[in-house]
Order: structure tokens, then C-alpha cells, then sequence
């Protein structure tokens, strides 16, 4: 493969277009409401319409508005059908022909889709995820190309640490910096994995990107290796993820094909493979040191870091690990230049952040905002707010390891260390909504038994600590605490948070700590009365 | 191999590069508690007894697998970490059914020792007397899972030092439990040499010789050290 | 029996305190103001919770007394078997060789707790002397700081469980 036949791809894709293309969604929320039978209902009511050569039926990645699934939408005029049934197949391809139809239409100029701005997301929706030719006519590839011919490793680390990348996992660790840190170790064999073990109850983004443009984390994947001297990659993906899984492995299949991964790729020496490696179902795999144990056919639990894995990673060697938003990131920033990706955002966070809205939200589905959007913007502009107009009390990002922001503080803009001030967390996107309808105490033990269960059990403060937490939580919606139980809760929090050994222990009690930041009252209110008889002995308590 | 100089509490002291905070703590005389440390396997980090402050490190950090620095500045014994050594071993006690009068380990078991080097004079959290399961089908040992507090001490010393590898652990979170081979009774399993280096290891009563009765069960640690000692030092002879 | 371990030292205790509530002692009320208490044994049964309001009520300083009472010890053994429905079952029925039948004589048998309990998850205790049995020295010393007005804490080599 070199430019010339990457170009001929691409050519020819375009070329093979039609008048009309109806770009049916194929992602896992709309594919669970029916999507599959949707499409081949509309290529048939094509067929029977005698269209076939006007109009193409492609099945493309998310498109967003995962509440009003199946989605349609028809190019060029980008009209959108929601919540179709293949029964009104006949009717969506008679609109070609100047027909009518009773299919719900959803408003593509709505906030919900203009304030979005896609980095990550730019191809899904548009490119059918199954065919490499697709991504290929999206430019896809061509940063690859250019790397690999053009650039020197350390341009490429150069390029990422200009461009102000930050790790999209959740911790926001400077991308380029990691990277420069594997490039510089000394080591005959070095690994490259994708995180995408996505495990925050409530999150999406990472399966729709895996689902909707796969062939860009192998892209941003193989940039990555050719920067830190890997020729090896894995996928970490869970189990879970079935659509995302096969989507993934055909894409490998594809790229292999085409001599895009393998042995000397762009007729350059570097070699790069991607193996994926599939999840048993534990939540801490996605903690970066349990992942390689369990790369490495392991029992997934965590390590003490140092050695960090850039030293020290899967089977000894420097590893670089990225979650799927990082490596999505990579292709666009080298195609378009880090000044371009730098010049989005805010000062600290630069460029944009896919999130899962999910909850009390009228538009549930995905989002790609820049950094720095205020949350209000996301939640009410973009969100619609709360179904039937419910006052919102509080946003929950993060996941477990997030915290609650108040509905006060809505027009916090979303980045980094704005998140951090709240004692919440970026997180990974997901973006739970709650109207006043729930009670913080509640939340925080739904997240405390998630932690319990997840646990794996390897360091006493997380795998003991968790259970004693949720007990007292228990305890104070029993109303049967008091208010040393409470001092007793807290002080647990700030334990397990300072000795647990890994992230998941260390961030467990934050769901705690944030609702009694700002909804103490709520904690407070449930407490019994303490007198003589009961709480904790006075002599006991140092 | 090139020296380090580092504070321990305020003592400066040097040690080797590549020695643990741990180990050039205990060459200098400065006692710190663990838990799941083993001489001679190697470690882990998983009890968090064993945790230290670090001067410019946000974090605690474990002792045992924490390389020392040039200059670094080491505390192991504040109000913090003595509290937080405390929970940890309620939490411990809470978690399992711990009967120190029952137990064949009475009075020469180490989570019972440390709790009394802590002040533990009563457990804070509600005890959550979790049924488990006793495996006495093996012939000379037997597994009470309530006294297990997961230090794992007898998979490594199964795994590195007689190399087995009969022992690991199934589950996760609370029902995280020791297991002998694919989960089957330790009697059956096929790969176990019944050297008994498990029950040395132990640090409370939760493997034990069979006929041992409350209180009359020592861990003879000394034999594996002599192993150790003469894997790696090629010395036969066991080090105090 | 670890108590009457302090032999001669009994005397000397007998002049500085008046013993106003034993089970070895003929008072069926447990009385009022009284200075400091040593709780033996855990929560087990509806009387043991009844009893356990009134003494700390009517006391100033309440001592959970050897394992049983700071930890549950031995009587606590029976909660991993779960509700008391299944505890009876166990030892009255599955292990019973003759006549298996539930001790139930009303007003008579307490019923038992839903779980075995230590003294401080019912009420507030001040000062713990854990030991099963607490040996007699501890007990000794821990009397005289309580009778020198300074009730502490045990620590390090005086606290010892099992």
C-alpha cells in the first residue's frame, strides 16, 4: 500500500456514491430498538421503489440522539426520522419520490446537535463502520501515511505535547508527556494498549467510538506505536461490548488486508500489530495495572505504581495505555496540525469531550463538546433538562469515582480542574442527571455497593472498607444511625481514599464526600436522635 | 551497587539502590508493622499496614514496595498513619469471624499481635459474620477461611518458594477467598506437595496442622527462611 | 473465675467499693446511680437488651468485660448460621438425638436476638478490658486506675483478646 492506492480507495468511494444515501444508525442503542430489521426494510422498500441506483442505505455508527432510536437521516438535505419501524420503510424512501410520511421527525438544527463540535465523533453517523473503504474516503489513514513517511518518532511525541492532548480516561494526564516518557526507555520490546474497558454505570462514549469508527483507534493506535517504538497493540475490551467487539475485529481484519497493519506498512520498516483482548466482567480491569494482569492471562488486580507502566507494563516492557477518546484524538490532531486541535477549548483542557447523557434528561444520547462548555449548556441547552420541565438538583459525573455537582453550580465550565474543585471528577463522559426527585443518600449508596461489588478484593481499605461504608449508608436510610455513625462514615471515607491501593479504592468514597459537601442536610435529616444509650463511647474516640 | 541517603523519622541513613523503604528501615533499627510482607516471597502492597509518609508525595505509599531516593524523607510513625493502621485492623477483624479464644493461633498470631501494638481494645465497625466454609479434607492441614485475612502470604510462599503453585485466590471484593488448585478441596488437589510452607506462612490461624489445638500452633518461619537463605545467598543454614 | 484469680486483692477491692448488683448477689433490680458496672458476656436475648438499657441509664461508667462483651466471642459463633429460626433448628433439632423440640416456656425462655451482638453496638460503653478471660493482673490494675478516678484506655501490652 502507498499513497497512490490509499488515494485510488478513496476516489473510488466517492465515486460510487448516490443522489440519496438514508444513513441508518447500526450503534448498540439503536441497534437494541431494531435498527437491523430498519435497514433491510429500507433497502428492500428501495429495491421495491426501483431506486437502487439513486439511493444508497448505508449503516452507519451513533447519531447521537440515542433516546429517539431507530434514527434515519437522509442526505443531502439531512432530514431526520425518529423512532422508526421498518413497517414505514415504504413510506421514508416514498419522500424521495415526493411522497409523504407519518415518521416522527426529529430537528437536526436543535442545540442538541449544533452546539456539538466533533473531533472524535466526526465520522460517526456518516461512515459505515464494516467497510475500511469508508473511513479510507474520510481521509482516514492519511495521518498514518504521513507520519510514517514525513515525521520522526519524537516529531510525533513533539506534535502531541503541542497539541495540549490530555488522557480521556478520566485522570487527565498530559498524553504526549506519557508518550515521550515510552519513547525514551531503552527497551527492544515495547507495548502499546487501548483502554476500552468502559465500566461507569451510565457511560457510552467509548463503545459508540469502538462501534461507529473503529478504524480510527487502530489509526491513532499504529501512530502511537511508530512514536514510542512499539510494534505491538491491544484492545482491552470488555465482554459486554459484543457489537463494539466484532466491529473492532473486522476492522483489524480489514486493515491487515490492506497492509495498514503488519509489516512494513506505507512500504516504511515499521511493523505494528493489534491483537484484542476481551474482559471477563470486573470492573477494576479498566484500572491500568489490573488490565495488563489480565492482558497477560492474569487474575486482574491492580499493583502499586511505581514502576508506572511506561517503565514497567505488560510482561515487564514500557507500555503505553490510552483510553479509545485518547487514540481517537490522535489522527484528527496529526492530520489537522496541534495548533488547530490547541486552539480548542480552554487553557488547560484543550480540544473536546464526548459525553454520555443518561438520567432524568429529555435528550438522552451521545455528545461532543468543547472543553470549557458550561454544564448548564450540556444539561439544559443541549439536554433539554429534566423530562416534564422537573427542576434539576444535581449532575453526577464521573461515575463512581465522581461526585455530585450541585444544581448551584451548573455553570461551572467543564474541564479538568473545574471538575476537580467540585470534588467530582472529568471522569471518562459519563453524565448522570438527577431532578429533585432523588435522594443524594440514595445515589451515594447505589455508588458504594457498585464499588462493594467491584472490589477486588486485594487491599483491606477498598475490599473491607467499602462493605463498612455501605453499611453505615444503609444504616443512616434506615434511619437508624446517629450522628457518630456519620462521623464514623466519614472518617472511613477519608481512609479508604488516602490507604486504598489503586484508583478504584482511592476515588470509591468520593460519591460520598461530595453529596455530603453539598447535600449534608439530606444526611443529616435522616439521623436518630442520639442520647446516653446509644453512639459511640466518648472515652473511645481520640 | 550505589548508595542511597535518605530520613527515616528523622534518623539519616543510607541503604543500597533497589532496597525498599521497608529494608533499609529494618537495617536501620526502626520498626515498621506489616501484614502481608514475607521475607523471602516477594511483595505486594496489598494490607496497607505497612504504609509510610513521603515528604513531596501526595500519596501514603507502601513501605515494602517503595524503592528508597536520594534525600528522601521518610515518616512511619505519625497520628495519622497509627489511626489509619487501627481501622485497617478493625476493618480486619470485622470483616471475618476472628475468635482469638478458639483459635489454634492464639497468641502467636500476627494480625492479634499488631492489633495490641495499635490499641485495638474493641473493633468500631459492626462485625459481619460472614458464614464460611472450613477444608480440613486435606490429610495434614486444614483451611479455616474466617481467620483468612487475604494477605495471599501462602500463595506466593506455594508459587516462589515451593513452586507449586496449588494456592490462589477466586473471587472478588468480600468473597474473595484462598482456593487449592481450579477451586477444589485442597484433599484433592493433584499439584499440592503438602510441604506445609502455606501454613508457615500463615500470619494468623486460618491454615493450620491438623490435631493443633486452641492456642498450641506456632509458624515456624525459620524453615522458610532457610530455604530462601539458601536460594539466595547459597548459604544452608537458616538466618535468625 | 479470672475475678476471684485476684485472691487476697478481693479484700482490699471489698473495702473501697460496695458491690450493689452481682449474679451471684439475691437483688432482682438492677439499682440506680451506681458508679461503674463490668458487663460480662454479649447481647444475645431480649432480657440481655432489656437489662443492657437499664444499666447504662442508671450507670456512670459502663465496662465491657472480657471477649464475649467487646467482641462476641464464642456467643457471637452462632450468627454465620443466620436468623435464630435456623440457630434452634440446629441445636435443638438437626442435632438433637432424642425428643427434638424448641426450648419455648413463655415468660420464661427470652427469645433471642436476630444476631449476637458486643455491648457497644447496643449502647454507649466507655472503657473495654477485652481477654477471655481478662487475666487477673489486668483486671487488678484496670480496678486501680477506676478507683483512682482516672478510667483509661488499655494499651499495647495490657490489652489482650483471646
Amino acid at each position: 500500500m502507498v499513497i497512490d492506492d490509499l488515494n485510488a480507495i478513496a476516489e473510488a468511494e466517492r465515486a460510487a456514491r448516490k443522489k440519496y444515501t438514508l444513513r441508518c444508525c447500526m450503534a448498540a442503542g439503536c441497534h437494541s430498538s431494531n435498527s437491523v430489521a430498519v435497514k433491510k426494510a429500507l433497502e428492500q422498500a428501495v429495491k421495491d421503489a426501483g431506486l437502487e441506483d439513486l439511493v444508497e442505505v448505508r449503516g452507519v455508527g451513533c447519531m447521537r440522539l440515542c433516546c429517539q432510536g431507530p434514527l434515519v437521516q437522509v442526505d443531502p438535505d439531512g432530514t431526520l426520522y425518529e423512532k422508526v419501524r421498518p413497517e414505514d420503510s415504504a413510506s421514508l424512501v416514498g419522500t424521495l419520490k415526493g411522497g409523504t410520511t407519518h415518521v416522527q421527525k426529529g430537528d437536526p438544527n436543535s442545540p442538541f446537535f449544533t452546539e456539538q463540535l466533533s473531533i472524535v465523533l466526526a465520522n460517526s453517523g456518516y461512515i459505515d463502520p464494516e467497510r475500511i473503504e469508508s473511513y479510507i474516503a474520510a481521509d482516514g489513514y492519511r495521518a498514518l501515511h504521513d507520519v510514517l513517511r514525513e515525521m520522526t518518532p519524537k516529531e510525533v511525541v513533539d506534535e502531541i505535547i503541542k497539541s495540549g492532548l490530555r488522557g480521556r480516561g478520566g485522570a487527565g494526564f498530559p498524553t504526549g508527556l506519557k508518550w515521550g516518557t515510552v519513547a525514551k526507555t531503552e527497551s527492544a520490546q515495547k507495548y502499546v494498549i487501548c483502554n476500552a474497558d468502559e465500566g461507569d454505570p451510565g457511560a457510552f462514549m467509548d463503545r459508540s467510538v469502538l462501534e461507529s469508527d473503529p478504524h480510527s483507534i487502530l489509526e491513532g493506535m499504529a501512530i502511537a506505536g511508530y512514536a514510542v517504538g512499539a510494534n505491538q497493540g491491544f484492545v482491552y475490551v470488555r465482554a459486554e461490548y459484543p457489537l463494539a467487539i466484532s466491529r473492532l475485529q473486522n476492522a483489524i481484519k480489514q486493515a491487515k488486508q490492506r497492509g495498514l497493519l503488519g509489516s512494513g506498512i506505507f512500504e516504511s520498516p515499521f511493523t505494528f500489530n493489534i491483537d484484542v483482548r476481551i474482559g471477563a466482567g470486573a470492573f477494576v480491569c479498566g484500572e491500568e495495572t489490573a488490565l495488563m494482569m489480565s492482558v497477560e492471562g492474569k487474575r486482574g488486580t491492580p499493583r502499586p505504581r511505581p514502576p508506572f507502566p511506561a517503565e514497567s507494563g505488560l510482561w515487564g516492557c514500557p507500555t503505553l495505555i490510552n483510553n479509545v477518546e485518547t487514540f481517537a484524538n490522535v489522527a484528527p490532531i496529526l492530520r489537522k496540525g496541534a495548533d488547530w486541535f490547541a486552539s480548542i477549548g480552554t487553557e488547560k483542557s484543550k480540544g473536546t469531550k464526548v459525553f454520555a447523557l443518561a438520567g432524568k434528561i429529555t435528550n438522552t444520547g451521545l455528545i461532543e463538546v468543547p472543553m470549557g462548555t458550561k454544564l448548564r449548556d450540556i444539561v439544559e441547552k443541549m439536554g433539554g433538562g429534566a423530562p416534564d420541565g422537573a427542576p434539576i438538583k444535581a449532575v453526577q459525573t464521573g461515575g463512581p469515582s465522581g461526585g455530585c455537582i450541585p444544581a448551584e453550580a451548573l455553570d461551572t465550565p467543564v474541564d479538568y480542574e473545574s471538575l476537580a474543585s467540585l470534588g467530582s471528577i472529568m471522569g471518562s463522559g459519563g453524565m448522570i442527571v438527577m431532578d429533585d426527585a432523588t435522594r443524594m443518600v440514595d445515589v451515594a449508596r447505589f455508588f458504594m455497593e457498585f464499588c462493594m461489588d467491584e472490589s477486588c478484593g486485594k487491599c483491606v481499605p477498598c475490599r473491607a472498607g467499602t462493605v463498612q461504608m455501605h453499611s453505615l449508608l444503609e444504616k443512616i436510610l434506615n434511619r437508624e444511625a446517629t450522628a457518630a455513625d456519620l462521623q464514623r462514615l466519614e472518617e472511613l471515607c477519608q481512609m479508604v481514599r488516602d490507604t486504598s491501593l489503586c484508583g478504584l479504592g482511592q476515588t470509591a468514597p468520593n460519591p460520598v464526600l461530595s453529596t455530603l459537601r453539598f447535600f449534608r442536610s439530606e444526611y443529616e435529616e435522616l439521623l436518630k436522635k442520639e442520647t446516653a444509650h446509644n453512639g459511640e463511647p466518648r472515652a473511645a474516640i481520640r | 551497587m550505589a548508595a542511597k541517603t535518605l530520613t527515616i523519622d528523622g534518623k539519616q541513613i543510607s541503604a543500597f539502590e533497589g532496597a525498599t523503604v521497608l529494608q533499609a528501615a529494618e537495617e536501620a533499627g526502626i520498626p515498621i508493622p506489616t501484614l502481608c510482607h514475607l521475607d523471602g516471597v516477594y511483595d505486594i502492597g496489598a494490607c496497607r499496614i505497612c504504609l509510610v509518609e513521603v515528604e513531596g508525595v501526595a500519596k501514603l505509599l507502601p513501605a515494602c514496595t517503595t524503592r528508597v531516593r536520594e534525600g528522601m524523607e521518610v515518616r512511619t510513625d505519625t497520628e495519622r498513619l497509627r489511626n489509619y493502621r487501627r481501622m485497617i485492623l478493625e476493618l480486619l477483624f470485622a470483616e471475618r469471624n476472628h475468635v482469638c479464644a478458639v483459635c489454634v493461633s492464639n497468641g502467636h498470631c500476627e494480625l492479634q499481635t499488631l492489633a495490641y501494638e495499635h490499641g485495638m481494645d474493641h473493633v468500631r465497625y459492626e462485625y459481619r459474620f460472614p458464614k464460611w466454609d472450613l477444608d480440613v479434607t486435606h490429610r495434614l492441614y486444614g483451611m479455616d477461611h474466617n481467620r483468612c485475612i487475604l494477605c495471599n502470604r501462602c500463595v506466593r510462599a506455594c508459587w516462589h518458594i515451593e513452586g507449586a503453585g496449588t494456592k490462589n485466590v477466586a473471587g472478588r471484593g468480600a468473597r474473595a477467598h484462598i482456593i487449592s488448585d481450579l477451586n477444589q478441596p485442597w484433599g484433592d488437589s493433584e499439584s499440592c506437595t503438602s510441604c506445609g510452607k502455606c501454613v508457615d506462612a500463615c500470619p494468623t490461624g486460618a491454615l493450620f496442622k491438623k490435631g493443633a489445638t486452641a492456642g498450641e500452633m506456632a509458624h515456624n518461619r525459620a524453615k522458610l527462611e532457610f530455604i530462601v537463605t539458601a536460594r539466595e545467598k547459597k548459604q544452608w543454614i537458616a538466618s535468625e | 473465675m479470672s475475678f476471684l484469680d485476684l485472691d487476697e486483692w478481693l479484700v482490699d477491692l471489698a473495702a473501697a467499693v460496695d458491690v450493689v448488683y452481682s449474679p451471684i448477689m439475691d437483688i432482682k433490680e438492677y439499682p440506680e446511680n451506681v458508679d461503674v458496672v463490668l458487663v460480662e458476656g454479649a447481647i444475645a436475648n431480649e432480657d440481655h437488651v432489656e437489662l443492657m438499657h437499664r444499666i447504662r441509664a442508671n450507670t456512670k461508667v459502663v465496662v465491657a468485660f472480657g471477649d464475649c462483651a467487646v467482641t462476641g466471642n464464642v456467643t457471637a459463633l452462632r450468627n454465620p448460621l443466620g436468623d435464630p429460626e435456623n440457630v434452634l433448628q440446629r441445636a435443638y433439632k438437626d442435632a438433637a438425638d432424642i425428643a427434638p423440640q424448641y426450648p419455648a416456656e413463655k415468660d420464661i425462655v427470652p427469645r433471642l436476638t436476630p444476631r449476637v451482638t458486643p455491648v457497644h453496638e447496643l449502647v454507649k460503653v466507655d472503657l473495654f478490658l477485652p481477654g477471655c478471660p481478662p487475666p487477673a493482673p489486668r483486671i487488678k490494675l484496670f480496678l486501680e486506675q477506676l478507683l483512682a478516678g482516672k478510667g483509661e484506655r488499655l494499651a499495647g501490652a495490657n490489652i489482650k483478646f483471646g
